[in-house]
């Protein structure tokens, strides 16, 4: 097959992948968007086997790779998807450092001079380092996500000193291999090998709730190790493809930082929040009262309201409580309240997390309103239901001075009555006490999300 | 003539322009959708697969060849995985059957 034709057939199978991004653009378009996709890799693939020989080898590895993607695709829960995507990211980043060990040992397979050349040297650099940094630090935020491993921050002293050490010391040994007249492994071999332990220690410091910018920013890293392949093969097509998901990755990230009000390098640094299980530091030292209810007393006053809005956060997602809060406002509704779910940006563990766990539930997404959609909505709302979320609420955001001021809330204080359904009195991610918690008109109710919603479905 | 460009510089150029494609459509993404935006852009990335095959290509055997078949087998994970988590997301963004809102 001429060359030219597999160009061509790379440029088609590029135009699709940058339909099946637009696609997205509404649900209405998204799963065809989703097909063009499909159909772009398959071009990429077909035409790419017309120039291989291995075939038997290469299908059966499709076949095997295939399989296992598509029975985990069809087990994992929607609850897990962060677990998932994390894990994925790392294999993308682990096939980089495959295909550029391949390429430093045989370059003329893929098509480049037998003495790589300089520029092919430093594009083989940066595909290496960005792929075993993505593999390891997706390693880390899926162990993080899961739960095998706690989400609080492992920090250390000289920690940032020996990041950048490490990172000179890499550099060092790239330029090592670049400037060799021959294939230097040694250099090559050690400076892949400080880039994975990089990885490791880049993402273990940063804690549980910064991981929808941990994972949007791996997305990112991924989409730049494949483009770093591109640059290494010379294939416009990898490096399109990868650029589109760099720059998805790197959109996300910046979206995620800006619904916190942090920067960027300071989540990247890392050392923030908790695991989540602090008590609540009380500032003042004053004992605050708050009022309690039952979910029975809840229910009656959501089932008395002209309009609820529910407020999830990961709680939820934790608690699996999203088919019971679906029944719950399924049951409002009925009753002919205006029953509406309201979703912070950071809600969960990744971008639109909430978004999907209520799908799931097949909650309409006409319902699920974004924050810029609903917050002038909130002082006009009898009743507020926040489950499980904390710091996306809080008010001391609004208060200069305080560590997450500025950081955009959902105004759920603006509305008549608010009930919160959370399992105790204890921070959130911040570490801070929020005063949502103790108005005069908020109610709360203790217990796990799933089994307070299941009563108030009782009730109702 | 003024000389042949480096095939970098025609790569750079490609680059360049996809990250503001990139750019642009990704802005468009409605954030409801941002979880399938990343498994989807995970098996984008799966492209990966391409870079792969060719590094499982040759007919002699050697070790490269084996470490190309390891990456294929992952990266294969990667487009199976993300695109068919994808649609199984997607499928459950459906509008109200009855009354709309």
């Amino acid at each position: 097959m001429s060359a030219n034709f597999v160009a061509f057939a790379y440029l088609v199978a590029s135009v699709f992948f940058i339909l099946a991004l637009k696609g997205l653009s509404s649900p209405l378009t998204a799963r065809r968007g989703n097909l063009f996709g499909m159909v772009g890799m398959g071009i990429a693939v077909a035409t790419t086997l017309t120039i291989t020989q291995n075939w038997a080898l290469i299908l059966a590895c499709i076949a095997l790779g295939g399989a296992i993607g598509a029975v985990v695709a069809q087990r994992v829960q929607m609850t897990a998807m962060p677990e998932l995507v994390a894990f994925m990211h790392s294999l993308v980043g682990l096939a980089a450092v495959f295909i550029a060990i391949a390429a430093v040992n045989n370059p003329v397979s893929f098509g480049l001079p037998a003495v790589l050349p300089m520029g092919s040297k430093l594009e083989l650099f940066l595909g290496t380092f960005i792929g075993a940094m993505t593999w390891s630090g997706s390693v880390i935020a899926f162990l993080k996500l899961s739960g095998r491993m706690s989400g609080a921050p492992i920090i250390f002293g000289g920690q940032h000193i020996v990041n950048l050490l490490l990172a000179i010391v890499m550099v060092g040994f790239g330029l090592w291999f670049f400037f060799s007249e021959t294939t230097n492994w040694t250099a090559f071999a050690t400076m892949t090998a400080i880039a994975f332990v990089l990885g490791f220690l880049i993402i273990i410091p940063i804690g549980g709730a910064d991981m929808p910018v941990v994972i949007s920013m791996l997305n990112s890293y991924s989409g730049w190790a494949a483009a770093g392949i591109g640059f290494s093969l010379g294939n416009p097509m990898l490096i399109i493809a990868g650029s589109l998901v760099g720059s998805s990755g790197a959109i996300l990230s910046y979206i995620m930082c800006k619904a916190m009000n942090r920067p960027f390098l300071s989540v990247i640094l890392g050392g923030f929040g908790s695991d989540g299980g602090a008590a609540a530091a009380a500032g003042d030292g004053a004992q605050k009262t708050y009022r309690s209810g039952s979910a029975d007393d809840a229910a009656f006053l959501m089932g008395n309201a002209d309009s609820v809005i529910i407020v999830p956060g990961y709680g939820l997602a934790v608690a699996r409580a999203q088919h019971s809060v679906k029944e719950l406002a399924h049951k409002l509704q009925e009753k002919g309240v205006n029953a509406r779910f309201a979703i912070h940006p950071v809600a969960g563990r990744m971008p639109g997390h909430m978004n999907v766990l209520l799908a799931e539930a097949e909650i309409p997404y006409e319902q699920v309103l974004e924050m810029d959609e609903i917050n002038s909505d909130f002082s006009n709302t009898d009743v507020v239901l926040v489950l499980g979320a904390n710091d996306v609420v809080n008010p001391a955001a609004n208060v200069p001075g305080s560590p997450i001021y500025g950081m955009p809330i959902l105004d759920a204080h603006k509305a008549r009555t608010v009930m919160v359904v959370k399992r105790s009195m204890a921070a959130g991610y911040a570490g801070l006490d929020n005063d949502l918690f103790y108005m005069d008109k908020t109610m709360m109710v203790f217990g796990d999300a799933k089994k307070v919603v299941e009563d108030m479905v009782k009730a109702l | 003539m003024i000389g042949e460009v480096d095939p970098t510089l025609i790569n750079l150029t490609v680059f360049v322009l996809a990250v503001f494609v990139g750019y642009h459509v990704v802005w468009n993404v409605t954030p409801a959708l941002h979880t399938p935006l990343m498994s989807v852009t995970n098996a984008i990335s799966g492209i990966i697969l391409v870079g792969a095959m060719l590094a499982a290509g040759p007919a002699e055997t050697d070790w490269g060849v084996w470490l190309g078949a390891a990456a294929v087998t992952l990266a294969a994970i990667n487009v199976f995985g993300g695109f068919l988590v994808t649609q199984r997301m997607l499928e459950m963004f459906r509008k109200k059957d009855k009354k709309g809102s």
